[in-house]
């Protein structure tokens, strides 16, 4: 299966990473093969077939609504990034 | 497996372990030792024993983990990038349960990052060398843990199974790996793969092993809602007599002296008494076409939390946030996790979504039906784990769809949630392990264990 550049950008784009131009000519490559292999799916019927999306076999699953005992602190989480100030993790500006 | 006494002390069990793991250190086969960790834990274990403390079923036994659980000793990277610099301030459910009982985690082991892959060659840190030939993979994706386990390195190790990463690599390198049914034991600590198909389990060198960890660490947990009920110690051993294989398996894309094994085994059942049924499964064919759209789109979905901010690797001298983000994934993953990231996201754009994500979802529940069917034909089913004994390093890891055939035996479990068992069959005309799985019912994990030392002295 063709893949055209335009698409290797966009599904690069939604998934937040930039493509350099070699990788663009690789990606089309693989993800030509791999959609190529994945497409077989064409020959099978699946007429009033339902779908499944997950083997667990509850519905839902409650439980009270009550903050449990967690074992991380704010402080074992805040010390895992890479900069922080006032109990805030500190980015790059967005505006 | 050997526990820690007054004579054969934890701290003992566990320097011998460090000293193996140092002998075989250019298998590449962990990705952090904690000698200081497990030294300090194992004298604690001797303290007790010298004092008469009750200690657990697993005192002193030296285990290993995959890098991709986490716990408090060295970082959790998921042999990725993007994650070098987290050190878990948690532990995984399944490990302080070991932990509880006295086991004591010697180390982290290499696997394909975020467990993308079959034969650990997509590991950040280079890959894991096969145990009975160094020029061969390990098998993938816990590559380093299952040669752990056949070097004797450690008595067990823990690992995830999405769509054969337990089966495979211990097929590979001739020791048992189970895959339990969906939910048996908790997955909260866990590095998330695919929700709906990621597994946790181990490899032994026994059994009997399996079985006791399977006591241990199986069983419902609060932190993680989708686990079943405790059912594991309860499980009754059925009276099995008709043993299933797939003739759809049985075809030029299997290797012949896998098939012949498969064969051999078939007849020593017969001789004692078993009825081998043949069964007809044509939708399996079609599972790892489904496999790798329902597994990419979940692992795009998970994968979408891994941006630099909170934790783990993040990129230097980006403008502004967006540029962070980007760079830091950009760096950050695998070239096989972009891969997957990507087709993830093709498969549940708009305009695709229903030829690719639904089509595969619709699929999946032709394999769940496919495998009930089975199993009212016979008790279990015994199949090849890979069309291949392990292969050369180098040889398929340019080519993604020759990767993903490695799976194409194993995947259908997962998709159905269904329990699958690796075990040892012996060995090619070039000493290569071959691996054969037992597959059975949801919650027959015991009866598979059990019935596995059938097929040992088969």
């Amino acid at each position: 299966m063709e893949v055209e550049s335009d698409t290797i950008l966009h599904l690069a784009e939604l998934s937040n990473f930039s493509v350099s131009d070699d990788e663009r000519m690789s990606l089309k490559k693989d993800l030509g093969e791999i959609l190529k292999y994945i497409s077989q799916l064409d020959t099978i019927d699946v007429t009033d077939v339902e779908p499944t999306y997950q083997v667990f076999e509850m519905e839902n699953v409650w439980r009270d609504d009550e903050i449990l005992e967690q074992e991380a602190t704010r402080e074992d989480l805040l010390a895992l990034t890479h900069e922080q100030k006032d109990n805030q993790i500190k980015v790059p500006k967005v505006l | 497996m050997k526990t820690a006494n007054k004579t054969v002390t934890a701290t003992r069990l566990v320097q011998d372990a460090l000293d193996k793991a140092h002998e075989f250190e250019d298998y590449n086969i962990f990705t952090f030792l904690d000698e200081k960790g497990a030294l300090e834990k194992a004298a604690e274990i001797d303290a007790k024993i010298a004092a008469g403390e009750k200690v657990g079923r697993l005192a002193g036994v030296p285990f290993a983990i995959k890098d991709n659980f986490l716990a408090p000793f060295g970082d959790t990277t998921a042999s990725a990038h993007i994650l070098q610099g987290f050190p878990s301030p948690i532990t995984a459910t399944a490990v302080a349960k070991l932990e509880a009982e006295g086991a004591i985690p010697i180390g982290r082991t290499n696997l394909d990052a975020f467990a993308h892959g079959s034969s650990t060659e997509n590991s950040y840190f280079g890959p894991t060398l096969n145990s009975h030939d160094r020029e061969r993979v390990a098998g993938g994706s816990s590559g380093g843990s299952a040669v752990a386990v056949a070097l004797n390195i450690v008595e067990f190790a823990t690992g995830t199974d999405t769509g054969g990463s337990i089966r495979q690599p211990a097929s590979f390198n001739g020791v048992y790996g189970l895959k339990p049914t969906y939910g048996c034991i908790s997955r909260y600590g866990v590095v998330a793969m695919a929700s709906s198909t990621d597994c946790i389990g181990f490899f032994t060198k026994t059994p009997d092993d399996m079985d006791l960890l399977m006591e241990i660490a199986s069983g419902k947990d609060s932190k993680d809602l989708t686990t079943l009920d405790d059912y594991y110690n309860n499980n009754k051993i059925a009276n099995v007599n008709k043993i299933g294989v797939i003739k759809d398996f049985d075809n030029d894309s299997v290797d012949p002296e896998i098939r012949e094994a498969l064969k051999n085994k078939c007849e020593a059942l017969k001789s004692k008494g078993y009825e081998i049924v043949e069964l007809e499964m044509p939708a399996l064919k079609y599972a790892l076409a489904a496999y790798y759209i329902i597994v990419p789109a979940e692992i795009a979905s998970n994968l979408s939390r891994y941006d630099g901010v909170r934790y783990g690797f993040r990129s230097e001298n980006s403008k502004g946030l967006n540029e962070l983000y980007a760079n830091t994934r950009d760096e950050g993953f695998m070239p096989e996790n972009k891969r997957r990231i990507m087709i993830g996201n093709f498969v549940l754009s708009s305009g695709f979504y229903d030829a690719y994500f639904l089509k595969a979802a619709k699929v999946r529940t032709l394999i769940i039906k496919e495998y009930a069917a089975a199993f009212l034909k016979c008790d279990f089913i015994l199949t090849p784990v890979a069309p291949n004994p392990a292969f050369k390093l180098g040889e398929k890891v340019n080519d993604p769809v020759a990767m993903y055939l490695e799976d194409m035996m194993s995947v259908s479990l997962n998709l159905a949630g269904v329990p699958g068992l690796a075990i040892p069959a012996g060995e090619t005309k070039n000493g290569l392990p071959i691996g054969l799985q037992l597959v059975g019912p949801r919650r027959s994990d015991k009866a598979l264990i059990e019935f596995s030392k059938v097929l040992e002295e088969a």
